[in-house]
């Protein structure tokens, strides 16, 4: 990721409300220049929203949008060295692709429009297309002509508001490491808004995970999976077994003692929150081993379902408490489970996260995207 | 046949403004001429049918009181465009202006009432449409009101000094408004503003806004924004607007015989009186057909440049 830099793009205080309802709360952040930035969040969630302000095409109910020093907050969309990819492409029907494409090129006078344009359809595999219509490609033909029309000028910051939602998985893949092949190629920042979070812990240096208009946690992919500041990013991103526990005591080495339904179980004493005793404890799937045990932090449970994607076998074992815990196990030769076995779940003090119990488990939940 | 190229232009044209082309459906082959059938069947009756007498009488002689008898003679129509090619030209001239004057005071309008009005649209749009409850002749009458030289806009357009630049212009011929060629070309586009309205609001209610901010995304100002995306996506309703507000007030006699002076008359004037008053009917016919050819000609040379420049 760049270091800070002239071209970094900065948001304070930006909110945005719409009559009495708040889209956008208060959001300050600051998006290093040549960096791939993703802003992740269910629907409705004031993703497009933001991205508008950044673009100039909504005028911000308060805050700053600064782009190095310079303080871009009001001007016009047009004198903003700032392009998107709109969510719903935005096309202009009555011309070619070709036009399409040069058509920020022109309005600044590029002598060269025309050369560069054809280089942009060719890097998204649309070199044959320029003479056609909008109207004449299919809805991932056309979310590429718009990722070209964008592309083209090479803008400060370029924002893409779900720019490969309709493309089929393979060329969705394929996309993606074009996307960032260029991003670094070129060294623009790239604001990508996104469903679907795989794409986002792929690509992206940063994410920021929006909910109701509140940024709940930025960070870089691996820390916002390993330690997940709320039960709604704990289960936005990726899936997570929430445990309710109570903090019980010290264990030394650095560890504390904590309570799950009865079973003392081992917890590193820096993921625990200072002066928290009530907390959910965060275990992901593929932390879970199914099996022989590690003698400490062992659940007990049997096998309620079982299925198997080739890679891994994904179980969720019942619990005596009646939860089921979800566990995935990779497919590397060890015996399977079958339904109804009794087995024994452990995970290695560290492997764990904790949050505090006032949040709701359920936060964020419904909106897994079960995603290729 | 210009008359015929016309035709497909404007079917072409029906399709444009009636948004997408769809692509043909495979049906049995019938069903679009049993739709066709009624439509057919009214112009036959009455469009073929008055045009076919009407071009039989032109090439009548006789009088009313003698009888007609068929000739054949094409004379008449070197004589018609001898006699009223200046009424003819003006015609045009006026109309072209009136129609230009819609569209100017149309389109911001149409604009306004299609992308800004909310929850005013509707009752915008009856206002604009509410003049054709009275009628025609009422409306034009008003104007002679109107434009009176005790009247208010004779008064504002006098102290504002805007009688001197219309007379610096030639079209009035003195201190007052009415009776003057400014009279009659503002009447045409009074009479005919709807028409240009109606068909703007409904290309303009249609364009997709994030068309327009994409432009501005994209480095237009706002001004090059509407040149290159909202005037070429309204154009349907341009050539519609202009279309319905040219052709009926080409033909129109009422503004110039209630609005102007002998200096302003207008084709369909003449027409009218040759054929309820002098009853020269051949000739009234040869210049109706006259007038019908014209329109034809022209409209349809305007309905292929702009098809071919700028809507496809
Ligand atoms: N012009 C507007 N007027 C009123 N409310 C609006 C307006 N634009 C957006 N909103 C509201 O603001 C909220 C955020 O909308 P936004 O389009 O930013 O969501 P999003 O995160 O992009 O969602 P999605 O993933 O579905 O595209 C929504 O609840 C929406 O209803
Ligand atoms: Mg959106």
């Amino acid at each position: 990721m760049a270091q800070h830099g002239p071209g970094d793009l900065e948001l304070i205080g930006l909110t945005k409300s719409f009559d009495d309802f708040t889209a956008v709360e208060p959001m300050d952040l600051t998006i290093p220049q040549g960096s791939f930035f993703a802003l992740l969040g269910p629907s409705g969630c004031g993703k497009t929203t933001t991205l508008r302000m950044v673009a100039g095409l909504e005028q911000p109910t308060a805050g700053q949008i600064l782009i190095g020093d310079t303080d871009i907050t009001n001007t016009r969309p047009h004198q903003r060295n700032v392009n998107t990819v709109f969510q719903s492409y935005a096309l202009f029907p009555h011309m070619s692709v070709m036009d399409n494409v040069q058509f920020g090129l022109r309005r600044r006078g590029d002598k060269d429009a025309k050369r560069k344009a054809q280089e942009a359809l060719d890097l998204v595999e649309l070199g044959h297309a320029g003479r056609r219509k909008p109207n004449q490609l299919s809805g991932g033909m056309q979310q590429r002509v718009a990722l070209a029309r964008a592309l083209v000028n090479r803008p400060d910051v370029l924002l893409l508001d779900e720019p490969l939602g309709a493309l089929d998985l393979k060329l969705r893949r394929q996309m993606q490491i074009e996307l960032k092949r260029i991003q670094q190629e070129v060294g623009l920042t790239f604001i990508h808004v996104t469903h679907d979070q795989e794409e986002a812990m792929t690509m992206a240096d940063s994410i920021a995970v929006m909910n109701a208009g509140r940024m709940e946690q930025l960070g870089d992919p691996a820390a916002l999976y390993e330690n997940p500041s709320s039960t709604f990013v704990a289960n936005f991103l990726g899936q997570s077994n929430l445990l309710a526990a109570h903090i019980t005591g010290t264990a030394g080495d650095g560890r504390l003692t904590a309570d799950v339904h009865g079973h003392e179980v081992l917890v590193d004493a820096g993921r625990v929150p200072a002066g928290l005793r009530d907390v959910w404890l965060g275990v992901r799937p593929e932390k879970l081993a199914l099996g022989e045990g590690n003698g400490v932090n062992e659940l007990k449970g049997t096998v309620s379902d079982a299925s198997f994607s080739g890679v891994a076998t994904q179980y969720l074992v019942r619990m005596p408490w009646g939860m089921d815990l979800t566990v995935v196990q990779q497919n590397d030769g060890s015996a399977r489970a079958r339904l109804g076995d009794a087995v024994t779940l452990s995970w290695d003090p560290g492997h764990e996260f904790v949050l505090d119990s006032a949040q709701d488990e359920d936060a964020g939940v419904e909106h897994v995207v079960v995603d290729g | 046949m210009p008359a015929w190229s016309t035709w497909s232009s404007m079917a072409e044209l029906a399709v444009l403004s009636g948004g997408t082309a769809r692509p043909p459906a495979r049906r049995a082959n019938w069903v679009p001429y049993a739709l066709l059938a009624p439509g057919l069947l009214w112009l036959a009756i009455f469009f073929v049918a008055p045009m076919v007498t009407l071009l039989s009488q032109s090439l009548q002689e006789g009088s009313v009181e003698a009888g007609y008898t068929f000739t054949g003679n094409w004379q008449i129509y070197v004589d018609a465009l001898q006699k009223y090619w200046p009424q003819l030209l003006r015609s045009v001239g006026y109309s072209a202006a009136a129609t230009l004057g819609a569209l100017v005071l149309a389109y911001p309008l149409a604009y306004y009432i299609a992308q800004k009005a909310g929850r005013w649209k509707g009752l915008m749009l009856v206002l604009v449409v509410a003049p054709f409850f009275t009628s025609f002749l009422i409306r034009t009458l008003a104007w002679r009101t109107i434009l009176s030289d005790t009247g208010a806009v004779a008064g504002l357009a006098r102290s504002t000094g805007l009688t001197d630049v219309l007379q610096a212009v030639a079209l009035t011929g003195n201190d007052s408004l009415l009776s003057s060629k400014f009279a009659v070309i503002a009447g045409l586009t009074y009479n005919f503003l709807p028409f240009m309205i109606l068909p703007l609001y409904a290309s303009l209610d249609r364009l997709d806004r994030r068309l327009v901010e994409a432009a501005g995304d994209l480095y237009a100002t706002p001004w090059q924004g509407f040149r290159h995306v909202t005037w070429p996506l309204s154009l349907p309703g341009v050539v519609a607007g202009t279309l319905l507000t040219f052709i009926p007030a080409t033909g129109d006699f009422i503004n110039s015989r209630l609005l102007g002076n002998t200096q302003t008359v207008m084709i369909g004037q003449v027409i009218d009186s040759q054929f309820l008053r002098v009853l020269d009917y051949p000739l009234a016919a040869a210049l109706s057909f006259i007038l019908l050819v014209l329109i034809l000609v022209l409209v349809s040379t305007y309905v292929r440049r702009a098809g071919t420049e700028e809507l496809v």
